[in-house]
């Protein structure tokens, strides 16, 4: 045992706290504790950020640690954030800056609200003034900036996809006047090989409906959700002031798009900027449509399905891609075991999607790696996706894991167009 | 120290180049434009002398479409001022852009000129030694690194074969930039933001020198391709086997 030291020991022989006589040992406070000795100088600053205060809440229960995606492939959530953080550790200088995907999962069960997707996204755009930010995140926000997606396609070449949809879809710049849906295709189903599959195969199910819709094709640009959760806030706000000044343009009764991250931003954030829009995800506007569709054929798959984050735990929907699900003649639906608001996190959210190199380095394996795992687990032959970042990020992890020829992976409306063909 | 860092913009090759109907020249119509990289790299060793030494940064560029946004980043990234040079319809070769940057030079009252060493569109290279040949000043091109060194600065040029040498040049001096000894570094776009809301930059005019005798375009032709990629298929011991045999006939193993 240490001794303690003499003037640092403080017992009342007599104390009353509230009326009670706590007279005695059980008063011994020692002076000072422990944590006041230390530099709290890292936590304060990150605390001061506006919109990073809620680390400071932090009370080390834990609960986000079994939560947190990442944790489960590496050593992260933010309790360690704030542990390491409140130990001295820069946070802005940090590899753990950059692994959160703002899932969400940990203010799921927070008692403190401690929360991530504010505080990320503000730590990091102090990172990224001070010119401290990951090599290809950077490349990202060029991209973005330079041509109106993350990936440095051109413009130009943004409704290329059309061409062999095999089913009309109505340029807006180049048909004038109004329509029912305006369709924001975004980038990944704009310019992916995978993303143009499905939406073409999105295309065919429009048309079976005879639904009034167009795009905006080569005017329309990433509505920079990710790119303002990685910490561009002035990269987010120039583009979707260009997004709402083209939106201003064309007439149109509500906005539909297949990107869960865009959702998000037409319904939570371009309000902020005074922008609001009648916005569906596409399994929104579909999943009641469903019964009008000519099915020509079953589909006897084994499916599972993962939920997208920013559709579920941001925005609550759950039910919409499953009714479409259960709507396809045949499939055989089977829920992996972290579903709907415990859904796992394929990687992509929060800027993960531009950071996979990156993010390599800090896990034991991509967080998309262990969700086709889980996938695999339930016996599915097909894993069913409705977020343009998935198709391509499980298909990756389903070779690198050695699922080839086990598990494939499918947009949602690419198996209502299956079915839709004889 | 002022710095004056000399920038200009090239073609995007996000877009696919294509030739113009007289075949001597991209078709420009299309084309998007961007930064040279190695004016990007010119520029941020400017700011690294400023933050390291102190110095003073003009941005300078010929007046054409989508300069403004160039000289924005400039001045986002760390130089103090940004002028646009106007000195007619370009683009111009190297040649007729020296007099009229030169000129813009001159007024500055400037130590030290920066200037990338060459630029996608024509990999002439001529830039720097054209500039300081108008200037009357000394010139060093193919530098990786460039520090003050009293009333001169010292530079790594870089030589064939790996070598580098250092030199000391009396200022004022031009200096082409292979590299700066750090990547450009990103700017956010919160901060081009408020330096767009300060308006264009300051503009300047100044007459190009005449197009150059003794060398035109004859003719512009898209690569042809050379074909002969092999798909190698099979189990992974045929392609395996394959591959090392490529290896082994062109004289790549060892042994």
């Amino acid at each position: 045992m240490s001794k303690v030291e003499p003037g640092r020991v403080n017992e009342q022989e007599h104390l009353e706290f509230e009326g009670m006589d706590i007279s005695g040992h059980w008063n011994r406070m020692f002076e000072q504790r422990v944590i006041w000795q230390h530099d709290t100088g890292a936590l304060d600053r990150v605390t001061a950020i506006t919109g990073a205060e809620s680390l400071g809440y932090c009370y080390q229960c834990g609960k986000c640690t079994p939560a947190c995606p990442v944790d489960a492939v590496g050593d992260y959530s933010p309790r360690k954030i704030f542990r390491r953080t409140q130990l001295g550790a820069d946070l802005l200088d940090s590899p753990d800056l950059w692994l959160c995907t703002t899932c969400m999962n940990c203010l799921r069960v927070c008692p403190k609200e401690v929360n991530m997707i504010s505080i990320m996204p503000a730590v990091r755009e102090v990172a990224v003034a001070a010119g401290k930010v990951p090599p290809e995140l950077q490349k990202a926000f060029e991209n973005t900036f330079q041509h109106g997606n993350p990936m440095g396609e051109p413009a130009r070449k943004r409704a290329d996809w059309i061409a062999e949809a095999g089913a009309p879809v109505r340029l807006m710049p180049r048909e004038k006047g109004p329509v029912d849906v305006l369709f924001y295709t975004e980038c990944y189903w704009s310019y992916h090989p995978r993303g143009k599959d499905a939406a073409r195969a999105f295309a065919r199910v429009m048309a079976e409906l005879g639904t009034d819709w167009g795009i905006l094709g080569p005017e329309e640009k990433c509505s920079c959700d990710s790119q303002r959760l990685a910490g561009e806030k002035g990269l987010f706000e120039m583009v979707a002031e260009q997004n709402i000044a083209t939106l201003d343009k064309y007439e149109f009764k509500r906005l539909v798009t297949p990107d869960p991250h865009a959702y998000n931003a037409f319904r939570n954030e371009y309000p902020k900027l005074g922008a609001e829009y009648p916005v569906q995800h596409y399994t929104q506007f579909l999943a009641p449509l469903m019964e009008r569709l000519p099915w020509k054929r079953k589909l006897s798959y084994k499916v599972t399905f993962h939920d997208p984050c920013y559709l579920g735990r941001h925005n609550g929907e759950y039910d919409a891609p499953r009714e479409m699900i259960r709507a396809i003649p045949g499939l055989e639906f089977t829920e992996m075991f972290r579903c709907k608001a415990q859904g796992y996190c394929c990687g992509g959210g929060g800027g993960g999607m531009w950071l996979d190199g990156f993010t390599a380095g800090h896990v034991s394996e991509r967080l998309s790696e262990r969700r086709v795992k889980e996938a695999v687990e339930t016996g599915a032959e097909v894993l069913v996706v409705c977020c343009p970042y998935e198709v391509s990020r499980f298909e990756d992890a389903v070779k690198s894991t050695g699922n080839e020829g086990r598990l494939i992976v499918r947009d949602v409306i690419e198996l209502v167009d299956e079915a839709l063909h004889a | 120290m002022h710095i004056a860092v000399v920038l200009k913009q090239v073609p995007d090759l996000v877009e696919e180049l294509e030739i113009d109907s007289a075949g001597t020249d991209i078709d420009r119509s299309f084309l998007k434009m961007k930064l040279n990289e190695f004016d990007d790299h010119a520029l941020e060793q400017a700011v690294l002398l400023k933050e390291s030494a102190g110095a003073q940064v003009t941005a300078l560029a010929l007046d054409s479409d989508g300069v403004d946004q160039v000289l924005h980043s400039a001045v986002a990234r760390g130089a103090d001022k940004a002028i646009k040079v106007a000195a007619g319809d370009g683009p111009f070769a190297s040649r007729q852009a020296a007099p009229a940057l030169a000129a813009a030079i001159r007024s500055l009252n400037v130590d030290l000129v920066l200037t990338g060493v060459q630029a996608a569109d024509d990999v002439f290279g001529q830039t720097a030694p054209f500039l300081a040949a108008e200037l009357g000043w000394p010139h060093v091109s193919v530098v990786s690194g460039v520090e003050p060194a009293g009333s001169a600065v010292r530079v790594r040029q870089e030589y064939s074969g790996g070598r580098m040498a250092v030199l000391e040049v009396d200022t004022p001096a031009v200096v082409g930039v292979q590299a700066a000894p750090q990547s450009p570094r990103y700017v956010p776009i919160s901060r081009l933001r408020q330096v767009m809301a300060g308006g264009p930059p300051e503009s300047v005019t100044a007459t190009a020198g005449a197009a150059p005798a003794g060398t035109m375009v004859v003719a512009l032709a898209k690569p042809e391709q050379a074909g002969g990629a092999e798909m190698i298929s099979g189990s992974t011991d045929q392609v395996a086997e394959r591959i090392l045999a490529l290896l082994s006939e062109r004289g790549l193993l060892r042994g």
